[in-house]
Order: structure tokens, then C-alpha cells, then sequence
């Protein structure tokens, strides 16, 4: 009846996992507690769970990405922290059982749970804003999108209190992988947590490329575009291009487990090194989708705190093309010690390095951005530069390990766990940290502290440098990845450091908590000229999206845009804006589904039924979803039409807010 | 505060319709094209294992060419009669459509009837999936052919339905008559791929 | 900003502290030659990397909101000599790096012996290589020593200023062999026979380790890599085959003695492995490393010696299987 499922697959014997349960279950039950004394169950539910509305989508993905990242980083807490106990005999407190489903889990949500979801947050929020459309193509695949990441996230956290997690690493590599040697659940939470996100993610490319394609403002002509929806662009041309290469590595390695098949296996003719090909063209790739969109948070950053447009538009949008061209066909330098020839790893290695090219040119652009302007130190722009000093020094240790003569001795080392947090912090992760504060006021119509935002920089910046140097150095000093162990004099005062800049990162991340619990409160009871009344938050904003209300109006924009050129919205600031040629028409609105909910409800059944062999629950979850499927596409009333009157309610009242404000100043 | 859609000025919402119409159609494409690149990697992978028989039988002693043909002749001719259908739609002559469509569901399903039983045959012969990576990979492939073709008629089924139904053949059905077809024909195409690459090349 | 200054000049400091920098500090030619690319590297990159680190400050400063008497070009977005420098310099350096890339990759090839070159500078140039055949297992590693006629499990003991010629499989998952101080690792993998050369110029003591995760004993399976003259080498070659060793077992490592040691120890949930013992066997049955390839491909084993190099690699991805042409990975 639960296939392999008993009771003793709850871990009640592991101290640590009892605990962390018993304090989600607390936070947990004071949540809905609250919902149900607050009595918010039918509002949560018709405003929020149900919605299609891509800035609500987004500030869900964002709670989720948060969450996600407190969940990732105590994972690191506990890494750091059993590296500087374990040495000379002593084993520290986490056993190799429970300590390598720490950095496999570590390593699977930082990436999939927490820099995937908020780079979808950012897709939503402002992508459709960039380009002046109502929504994106599909609204309702994008519900179901953010249900699918949702649901995956759920089931990786399941695994830590039912059953186990994978215990080999963020990308599964067989053999080790395959059941032979893994004949556990954990990998088969990661594969199925992987496969729903990943079709999430797919789904989202889909429609995000369609709708940049598609849904662009009258008069948006390519090189109209601002960067950070080109950016995404990219990004989600190489979603398309790869994901589905994911897809078919977990199906594949699922096949081999669930079905005894022989794709990757010691035996019968399997062959390891075509999963290592295929998960790493898939993941080479994922890097630069992540890092994308980051560049193109900095680029809109640097240009607003600057005061000037960006340096070299044109430059940017090319460079951002050659990467994800070059970002493609590089994968190879992931496993240079596999033996290949000579001229096969120059090649790989040789376009690896040309990389730095198109990126090199892009922190030139931002620094000539910064260069003779009127340079702001708001919240958002200590990212910047914090992100320009550590990136560089990323894309360096980044050149050192594309050449194959070096990367024979620093490969799976802890220099290669320094070099990718060091991009992947110092870059993806300033990156949208730096996103969240700067579009923060547009979602809410007011400002986050930036008291503590900045603090939360500092401890960022000095955490991730204490935190990473001395990886580096005991990489140099031979020390490989995911030991759990060790006996080496040497390394031990490093790992040391290293213990202690986790924490400096822990209160970086504390005074982000603080800073959203400040903004929650700000939310109900600010001061009142803490308003963003304008809608242009930062008073030197460019694009589209300043253009309109703070918080936005759930149609976005009472008139469709017209463009005029690069950075509309400073073109109409300079040269005022024109009156409105037409007048109010009605607007059609997608209407708000439980489609999204109802089908994530089905993946979270299907994907924990799939891990423990429950087969009818996956033929009940399937079932269900097929039919919420066919009555979805019979369902004709799926829409409705703003009116004409509540756009003119909502447009005068902007008006007021205006003229107070210009009255203010 | 706001209305329904149904009652809206009615210029106004077939021009929305109509761009939303070239949307959905844009959006299926795209989809479309990460479906070949799933393809395309199963074909990458039968194409590095396909050698690999570790002591199992070969393709060239396992596959009937003949009713490969007979499944290639039915898919083909099932693209044809879609075609049909897509004709009798834009002309909005319903019952033809109905037929048609009957047709090439009729056509499919024989088409995923005999490839189960090859299948099955394989299986009882001792020649399953978990026997070597040659035969994981081609039962993968296949079978992933095979699935994408099932789907479609059951898409073909419920639209078959709702033509039937009170939607008749509105703006919004005949959207999904154009996706299904891009579907329908694409399938067609990477079927032509597996019978050259799949059978013949391993025959051969 | 100004913490982090305050913490880099210990840097430094810290790494010359009598301590072991295995990559920085080689004892062998291949270690040369990885030390020598990466340092190069890095020294190259700095020359932009610096001066972008000071330019981001400089400007964050000198073009602060708060000093109106910076100039201010409030539209200023384009220049084409600016561009063609930010675009040129990058792609100088590396087209620079690209052809140190090109010969370094070449000239260092794991699958290329030790050049003549090599040889001549550590004062061997007559040297004959040491063949060693390496068994990854789970989670120890076993070297067998083909000519010698005997084999080891968790040390290597080598000659200096001897061209070492590994031949590597894995009867077990996949992972990498490791030794810092002499250079290049390769993976290790089953059914698949993987070459590496390597050459320690001094006598030493290294640190040996499987670079790529294998399991709950992973921590644990590392060796130490003894290098020392020829004529204690030779001695100690005597030593192990005689049995004077207390470490020796004296049965022969054959298929049968192996499957004791192929048997992974418990892995109990709540702690580590047991790390496995140094063992030195006095005899070896012949063939058993090409067994053990075999093993995973239906009894065959392949053979590459004498075929090309760069056909070696692209086959290797065919290695898996028995009697079929070959055909690459992607």
C-alpha cells in the first residue's frame, strides 16, 4: 500500500533532524495558526494562491527563495563548521551518512531552490513592466510554473524527515548514483525534486521568450529593449536549449534505477562518461542563466545610481550573445581529467577562456558607466561594486582553471569550490540581492531600510572573503572537495577562517531577515513620507517600469507605452511626457484559476509516490491532473475586462500623488 | 469594477483574440523546438550505446524491418489525413473535420498498437530494456516516440469532443487544431529520423 | 572594504608558514608544469584584474554623488576608442593565453609519457619506466606492480627520477587519481582503463588522494607516495618479496586473495569507515588488473598500446564495451 515506505524511515535518531523538525513544525503551526485566527484563509487563497498575476508570482517566488536560502545556508553552517572540528582523529558531529546529504542538498537547493526561483522572481516582476505589457503570453502556465518549483522545494525538504537525501553531490554522477551503490530513496528524491523544477523552469523560458518576443510595447523596435530583459532573454533561449537535456539525464538515470536499464551503469555497456557529457551541457549552461540576468540587474543599477545612461548599450546586448553562445559549448572543461586527448581539451579550454572576452567587456561597460556620473551609494549600488572587485577576482581563478595543464591539479579541489562561490555569490547572488532592493519599492510603493541593507552587504562582502580565501589556499595545499575528514596540519588553521566567515555570512543573512521583517512592518504602519509616490522610486529611473504607480496597478499600464527609443521613460522626463492620444479603453484580464495549485498539489503527490514506489498514488495524481487539464481547455470563462472607470479612478489618483509630490519638492 | 469577457464590445475582443491566437501558436512552437532537443539527445545517446550489446543480441537480429514499415506507412498516412483536417477546418465544414480526425486516430492508435506488440515481442524473446545499454537506450527512444504519439491521440480525442460539443469550430478550437497538427507532423518528422537512424542503421 | 585590506597582507605570511603548499611546491616535472601554468595565469590575468579593482574604486570615489566638482556627463554613453579597447585588450590576453593553453595542454598530456626532456633535466635520461597498474576500490586503492611482480594497497612506493607509467581502472564507482606534489590526476573508472604520467625529481614523502566523492569511506581513501633513490627502492622491492616486511602478507594476490579485499568494509550510519591498512603482497597473479577491466565487458579486455594518442582518447568513450567499432561519446 506505501510501497517502501514503513515507519522507520523517519529519522527520530538523528538529534540535529529532530530538532530542525520540531522547529519547523512550530513556525509552521504559528503560521497557520495566524492565518485561520486572522481569518485570511479566503483572501490568501483568491488573491495569492490562485493567482496569474506575474508580480504576485514573483513576490511568492521571492518569499520561497528566501526561505530556501536560510534552508541552503544552515546547510553551509554546518559543512564550515564540522570541517574545523573534524581533523587529527576527531570526527566531528556529522557522520559521512548525514554529512554528505548536507553538501549534496546544499549545493541542489542553493542552485535549483534558491538562484533558480529568484531569477524567475525577477523574470516576473519586471520583464513584462521593461517591455509595457499587461501580463506575459501564458498567465496561467506561469502559475503553474511557480507550482511546479514550489512543490519540488517541498519535496527536497520532505526528504529530511522522511527517509534520506541524496548523498552524492548537487549533480548525482553515477555510477555511485545507480542503485548498485545507492540502493537508498535519496537520490530518488533528488531526481524527481530536480524533474518537476526543472519542467517549471522549462515552461518558464517558454513563456518568457514568447512574450519579450511577442508582447513588446507598440513601437519597441530589438535594440529598444532594456538590458535586463535582454538578459532574460538570453537566459531563456538557453533554458530552452538545455533544460530539456536535464530533463533526459534524471529520466535516464530514473530509468536505470527504477527499471534496471543500463544507460549509466558499471555493467551491461552503460557509460558514466555520457552522463557527465550530458548533465554538464546542461549544467555549463545553467551558470550563465544564472548569471545573466544578474548582469543585467547591475547594468540597470549602475545606470539609475549613476545618473547616466549605461556605457555601451550595444556592446552589452552583443557581449551577452557571445557568452550565451560561448556558455554553450564549453562543458567539456568540467572533466579535463577524463582522459581526453590533447586537441579535445585545448579546444574546450581555449573557448572557455574566450568567455572572459564578452565578460570583461561588460564590467568595463559598468565601470565606464560609473565614470563621470553622479554616483549614488543607495542600498543597490554597494552590490555593484562589491560584485565588480569579487567577480574579477572569480573570473580570474575562472581563466586558471580553463587551462587543462592547470586544471589537472586544482580539478574537484577546494580552489574550484572557492572559484564557483566566488562567481556565483560575488555574481548571481549580489546580483539579485541587489534586484530585490532596488525593485522592492516599485512591487510595494515603499523602500526597504537600507541601514540594513547595507549592513547586510558588509557582512557579506568581508563574510564571503574570509569565507573563500582559505578554500583557495587549501586547495593549493591539495585538499579535495566534500572530504568529511581530515588529518592535515595545514589546512586546518584555514578551515579554521573559513568556520569563522560563515558566521560573518550568517549575520549578513540576519540583517536581510531583519531588513524583510522591517519592510513587513513598514507594510502596515509606515511613516507617510515614506512613500513612493511618483513611481519613480529612485528619482532616476529609465525604463518603463518607473513610469507607472507604485505598488503597480494589477493591469500594469492604464495605456500601452509608446516608444520612443532607448529608456523611454528618461526620454519623456527630458522632453515631457505626451498627452494621451487615445482614451481609456477597457482592458482584458486573465481571471485568477486554481489550475496552478490543483496540478502543483498533483506533482507533490506524484513526485513522493515516484520516491517511495507508491505506484497508485502516481496513477491518482496523474489522473487528477489529466482532468484538471481537460476541464481547464473546456473552461470558457477564463477572462474578464477591466473598466474603463476603475482605470480612471486609479489614473487620478496617480495624478495627485504627482502633483504632491512635484508641490513637495 | 470589472465584467466578464463574454460581454464585451465584440471588435474589440476578436482583434485581442486574434493576437492571442498567434501567441499561443508562437508559444507551441517554441515547445515544440525544446521537444526536438529532447529528441535529439535520446537520439545522441542511442547513438553512443548503440554499440554497446554487452553479450546481447544486436539489432540486426532482433528487428522485423518489415513491420517497421507497415508502422512508417500508417504514421505517414496519418499526417495526410490530419492534413485533411486542418483543410476542412479553415473551410469550417465540421463533419468533415470529424472524419477526419476519426481517420488519423484511427491510424495512430493502429501505429502505437504495433509498436506495443513489437515491443512485447522483443520482451518475450529475452531482449528487455534492462539488458543491455544498446536496448535501454532504443526501448528510450522509441518508446518515448511511442509515448509522445499516445498523448497526441488523447489530445486528438478530447478535441474531437469539444468539436463535437458546443465549441463547434470557434477561434480557440481552431488554434488547438493548428497546435496539434504542428504536433501531429512533427512527430511525423522525428519518426522518419528513428526508422532511418534506429532500424535501418542498425540492419544495415 | 577596509576590513578586507586589513586581512590581505596576512595572507601571505600565513601560507610561508613552514607548511606544505603541495601545488606551489612540486616534486616533480608534471607538478612543474601545472605550478608553472597556473602562476602564469595568474600573473597574466592580474595585469587586468588589478587595474579594474583599482579603477572600480577610484571611480566609486572620485564620482560620488557628494563631490560636485567631478565632471558630469549626463548623456555620455558611447566612445569607440574606449570600445575598442575594452574589447581588444581581453582578447589580446587571451589569444596570449590561448597558445600557452595550446602547447601547455599538449606538452603536458596525462596519456604522453615522460618527454626525453624532462628526463635529461632531472639527470636520469636513461631511466626505464616503472609500470604501475591502479585499482580503485572501495575505499582503498591498490597498486599492483606488473614487472616487479608484486603489489600494494594504500602506498606507492616509487623510485625518483623515474618516468612512472600508470595504467588506472576502478572496480568500484568512479573516481580520480590523485597525488598534488607530482602533478596531473586522472579519473578512474570501471570497465575502462585510464594512463597517466607522472616523474618525482626528489625523494619524498607525498599525499595521495582519491579526488572525486566515493561513498561514506571517501574521506579515508588516501595513500601515501613514498619516492626514494633507486637502490633503496630496489631494497625495498626485495624486502616486500621476501617477506622481510612485517607489513607483507605472504599469500599471493590472486583473483580469489582479491575478492577479500574488493569487499567495501561496513559503513555504519552514525560513523566513518574504517580507513584500510597499508598491505605490501609478495607475489601477484598475472593479469589480474586486465581481469578486472574485463570483468565489466563481457570478459574482453581492450588493448590500446600502440595505437595513436589522439584515437586513444576519442575511443575511450567505447571503452565500455566489447566487440564493437568505436564511436565517440557525443
Amino acid at each position: 500500500m506505501l510501497g517502501k515506505l514503513t515507519l522507520s524511515a523517519i529519522p527520530y535518531d538523528v538529534p540535529i533532524l529532530v530538532g530542525t523538525f520540531i522547529g519547523v513544525a512550530v513556525i509552521g503551526i504559528a503560521v497557520l495558526a495566524a492565518v485561520t485566527y486572522f481569518k485570511k484563509w479566503g483572501y490568501l487563497w483568491r488573491e495569492w494562491l490562485t493567482t496569474v498575476d506575474h508580480k504576485k508570482l514573483a513576490i511568492m517566488y521571492v518569499v520561497l527563495g528566501l526561505v530556501m536560502l536560510v534552508r541552503g545556508f544552515a546547510d553551509a553552517l554546518m559543512m564550515r563548521t564540522q570541517l574545523a572540528l573534524a581533523y587529527a582523529g576527531n570526527p566531528g558531529y556529522l557522520p559521512p551518512h548525514h554529512y554528505d546529504q548536507v553538501f549534496s542538498a546544499h549545493g541542489t537547493i542553493m542552485i535549483f531552490f534558491m538562484a533558480m526561483v529568484m531569477m524567475q522572481a525577477l523574470f516576473n516582476f519586471v520583464v513584462p513592466l521593461q517591455i509595457g505589457a499587461r501580463d506575459v503570453a501564458f498567465p496561467l502556465i506561469n502559475s503553474i510554473s511557480f507550482y511546479m518549483t514550489l512543490v519540488s522545494a517541498i519535496l527536497i525538504n520532505i526528504s529530511l524527515f522522511i527517509g534520506e537525501f541524496s548523498n552524492v553531490g548537487w549533480l548525482g554522477y553515477p555510477p555511485i548514483s545507480e542503485l548498485q551503490f545507492n540502493p537508498g530513496v535519496g537520490v530518488d528524491y533528488y531526481i524527481w525534486s530536480v524533474q518537476i523544477s526543472g519542467i517549471g523552469t522549462l515552461l518558464t523560458g517558454m513563456n518568457f521568450l514568447t512574450t519579450i518576443i511577442k508582447l513588446r510595447a507598440p513601437g519597441m523596435k530589438w535594440m529598444h529593449i532594456p538590458v535586463f530583459t535582454w538578459t532574460a532573454f538570453f537566459a531563456c533561449i538557453m533554458i530552452l536549449t538545455t533544460f530539456p537535456v536535464l530533463t533526459v539525464s534524471m529520466a535516464l538515470l530514473a530509468l536505470d534505477r527504477y527499471v534496471g536499464m543500463h544507460f549509466f551503469t558499471n555493467d551491461g555497456g552503460g557509460s558514466v562518461m555520457l552522463y557527465l557529457n550530458l548533465i554538464w551541457s546542461w549544467g555549463h549552461p545553467e551558470v550563465y542563466i544564472l548569471i545573466l540576468p544578474a548582469f543585467g540587474v547591475f547594468s540597470e543599477i549602475a545606470a539609475t545610481f549613476s545618473g547616466k545612461p549605461l556605457f555601451g548599450y550595444a556592446t552589452m546586448v552583443i557581449a551577452t550573445g557571445i557568452i550565451t553562445f560561448l556558455g554553450s559549448i564549453v562543458w567539456v572543461h568540467h572533466f579535463f581529467t577524463m582522459g581526453s586527448g590533447a586537441d579535445v581539451n585545448t579546444f574546450f579550454g581555449i573557448m572557455t577562456m574566450f568567455i572572459a572576452v564578452p565578460t570583461g567587456v561588460k564590467i568595463f561597460n559598468w565601470l565606464f558607466t560609473m565614470y563621470k556620473g553622479r554616483v549614488r551609494f543607495e542600498g543597490p549600488m554597494h552590490w555593484i561594486v562589491g560584485f565588480m572587485i569579487t567577480f574579477s577576482i572569480g573570473g580570474m581563478t575562472g581563466v586558471m582553471m580553463a587551462m587543462p595543464a592547470a586544471d589537472w591539479v586544482i580539478h574537484n579541489s577546494l580552489f574550484l569550490v572557492a572559484h564557483f562561490h566566488n562567481v556565483i555569490i560575488g555574481g548571481v547572488f549580489f546580483g539579485y540581492v541587489a534586484g530585490l532592493s532596488y525593485w522592492f519599492p516599485k512591487a510595494f510603493g515603499f523602500k526597504m531600510r537600507d541601514v540594513w541593507g547595507k549592513w547586510a552587504f558588509r557582512f557579506w562582502f568581508v563574510g564571503f572573503y574570509l569565507s573563500f580565501i582559505p578554500l583557495y589556499a587549501v586547495g593549493l595545499e591539495g585538499m579535495t572537495r566534500r572530504m568529511n575528514h581530515y588529518d592535515n596540519p595545514n589546512w586546518h588553521p584555514w578551515l579554521l577562517v573559513a568556520c569563522v566567515g560563515v558566521f560573518v555570512l550568517a549575520a549578513g543573512v540576519a540583517c536581510q531577515v531583519i531588513q524583510f521583517v522591517f519592510a513587513a512592518f513598514d507594510a502596515v504602519n509606515r511613516k507617510p513620507d515614506a512613500h513612493d509616490l511618483t513611481g519613480d522610486s529612485w528619482g532616476s529611473g529609465r525604463t518603463l517600469e518607473w513610469s507607472i504607480p507604485s505598488p503597480v496597478p494589477h493591469y500594469n499600464f492604464a495605456r500601452l507605452p509608446v516608444i520612443r527609443g532607448l529608456d523611454t521613460f528618461h526620454i519623456e522626463k527630458e522632453l515631457g511626457r505626451p498627452a494621451p492620444v487615445a482614451d481609456l479603453e477597457p482592458i482584458h484580464m486573465p481571471k485568477y484559476s486554481a489550475v496552478g495549485p490543483v496540478l502543483g498539489a498533483c506533482g507533490l503527490v506524484i513526485g513522493f509516490a515516484l520516491v517511495w514506489h507508491i505506484w497508485w498514488a502516481v496513477i491518482v495524481g496523474l489522473v487528477v491532473a489529466f482532468f484538471t487539464v481537460i476541464h481547464r481547455s473546456a473552461n470558457l470563462d477564463v477572462d474578464f475586462y477591466v473598466t474603463v472607470e476603475e482605470i480612471r479612478a486609479d489614473e487620478e489618483a496617480f495624478a495627485k500623488r504627482l502633483a504632491a509630490a512635484r508641490a513637495a519638492e | 469594477m470589472s465584467y466578464d469577457a463574454t460581454h464585451a464590445p465584440s471588435a474589440h475582443h476578436d482583434e485581442h483574440e486574434h493576437h492571442q491566437q498567434e501567441t499561443t501558436i508562437f508559444g507551441f512552437w517554441i515547445y515544440l523546438m525544446t521537444d526536438c532537443i529532447i529528441f535529439g539527445t535520446l537520439f545522441a545517446v542511442f547513438a553512443t550505446l548503440c554499440h554497446h550489446f554487452a553479450g546481447g543480441p544486436t539489432g540486426k537480429q532482433l528487428f522485423d524491418i518489415k513491420n517497421v514499415e507497415i508502422e512508417t506507412a500508417i504514421l505517414l498516412f496519418s499526417s495526410i489525413t490530419y492534413g485533411f483536417a486542418s483543410i476542412n477546418a479553415h473551410k469550417k465544414n465540421k463533419g468533415a473535420v470529424l472524419g477526419w480526425l476519426l481517420l488519423t486516430f484511427l491510424l495512430g492508435i493502429s501505429f502505437v498498437g504495433l509498436e506495443i506488440n513489437e515491443f512485447h515481442e522483443l520482451v518475450a524473446r529475452g531482449a528487455g530494456p534492462d539488458k543491455s545499454a544498446f536496448l535501454s537506450s532504443f526501448f528510450t527512444l522509441v518508446g518515448t516516440h511511442g509515448l509522445h504519439v499516445t498523448i497526441g491521440l488523447i489530445w486528438m480525442l478530447v478535441l474531437f469532443f469539444q468539436i463535437m460539443g458546443k465549441q463547434g469550430l470557434s477561434t480557440r478550437m481552431q488554434t488547438k487544431l493548428t497546435c496539434l497538427s504542428l504536433f501531429w507532423h512533427f512527430l511525423d518528422i522525428v519518426w522518419i529520423c528513428v526508422f532511418s537512424f534506429v532500424y535501418l542503421g542498425s540492419v544495415v | 572594504m577596509k576590513r578586507l585590506w586589513r586581512f590581505f597582507p596576512a595572507l601571505p605570511a600565513l601560507m610561508l608558514s613552514g607548511c606544505t603548499v603541495d601545488l606551489l611546491q612540486p616534486a616533480g616535472p608534471i607538478g612543474e608544469g601545472n605550478r608553472d601554468m597556473m602562476v602564469l595565469e595568474w600573473a597574466v590575468m592580474m595585469c587586468v584584474v588589478l587595474p579594474v579593482i583599482i579603477a572600480t574604486l577610484v571611480f566609486a570615489w572620485k564620482y560620488r554623488a557628494s563631490n560636485a566638482k567631478a565632471e558630469y556627463l549626463r548623456n555620455w554613453s558611447h566612445s569607440n576608442k574606449i570600445e575598442v579597447f575594452i574589447w581588444g585588450v581581453p582578447i589580446l590576453i587571451i589569444l596570449v593565453l590561448s597558445g600557452f593553453n595550446y602547447w601547455s595542454t599538449h606538452y603536458y598530456d596525462p596519456y604522453k609519457p615522460i618527454s626525453k626532456e624532462m628526463q635529461v633535466k632531472v639527470g636520469a635520461p636513461n631511466a626505464k619506466p616503472l609500470h604501475v597498474e591502479v585499482i580503485s576500490l572501495d575505499w582503498k586503492w591498490l597498486f599492483i606492480y606488473p614487472d616487479l611482480g608484486i603489489a600494494t594497497i594504500n602506498e606507492l612506493d616509487v623510485p625518483t627520477k623515474t618516468p612512472l607509467d600508470f595504467r588506472i581502472t576502478s572496480d568500484s564507482v568512479m573516481t580520480s587519481f590523485f597525488i598534488p606534489q607530482l602533478g596531473s590526476q586522472i579519473y578512474s573508472m570501471a570497465g575502462m582503463e585510464t594512463q597517466l604520467h607522472l616523474m618525482a625529481s626528489r625523494p619524498g614523502n607525498f599525499q595521495g588522494e582519491a579526488a572525486q566523492y566515493t561513498g561514506p569511506g571517501f574521506s579515508d581513501m588516501r595513500f601515501r607516495t613514498i619516492a626514494m633513490p633507486q637502490e633503496q627502492f630496489d631494497a625495498w622491492v626485495q624486502n616486500v618479496r621476501s617477506g622481510g616486511n612485517p607489513l607483507v602478507v605472504k599469500e599471493a594476490l590472486d583473483a580469489q586473495t582479491y575478492q577479500k579485499y574488493h569487499v567495501p568494509p561496513a559503513a555504519p550510519h552514525d560513523a566513518a569507515p574504517k580507513p584500510a591498512p597499508v598491505v605490501y603482497f609478495s607475489s601477484v597473479q598475472a593479469g589480474l588488473f586486465e581481469n578486472v577491466v574485463a570483468k565489466y565487458n563481457v570478459g574482453m579486455t581492450h588493448d590500446h598500446h600502440g595505437k595513436d594518442m589522439d584515437e586513444k582518447a576519442m575511443d575511450m568513450h567505447s571503452e565500455s564495451h566489447a566487440a564493437a567499432p568505436s564511436n565517440t561519446g557525443m
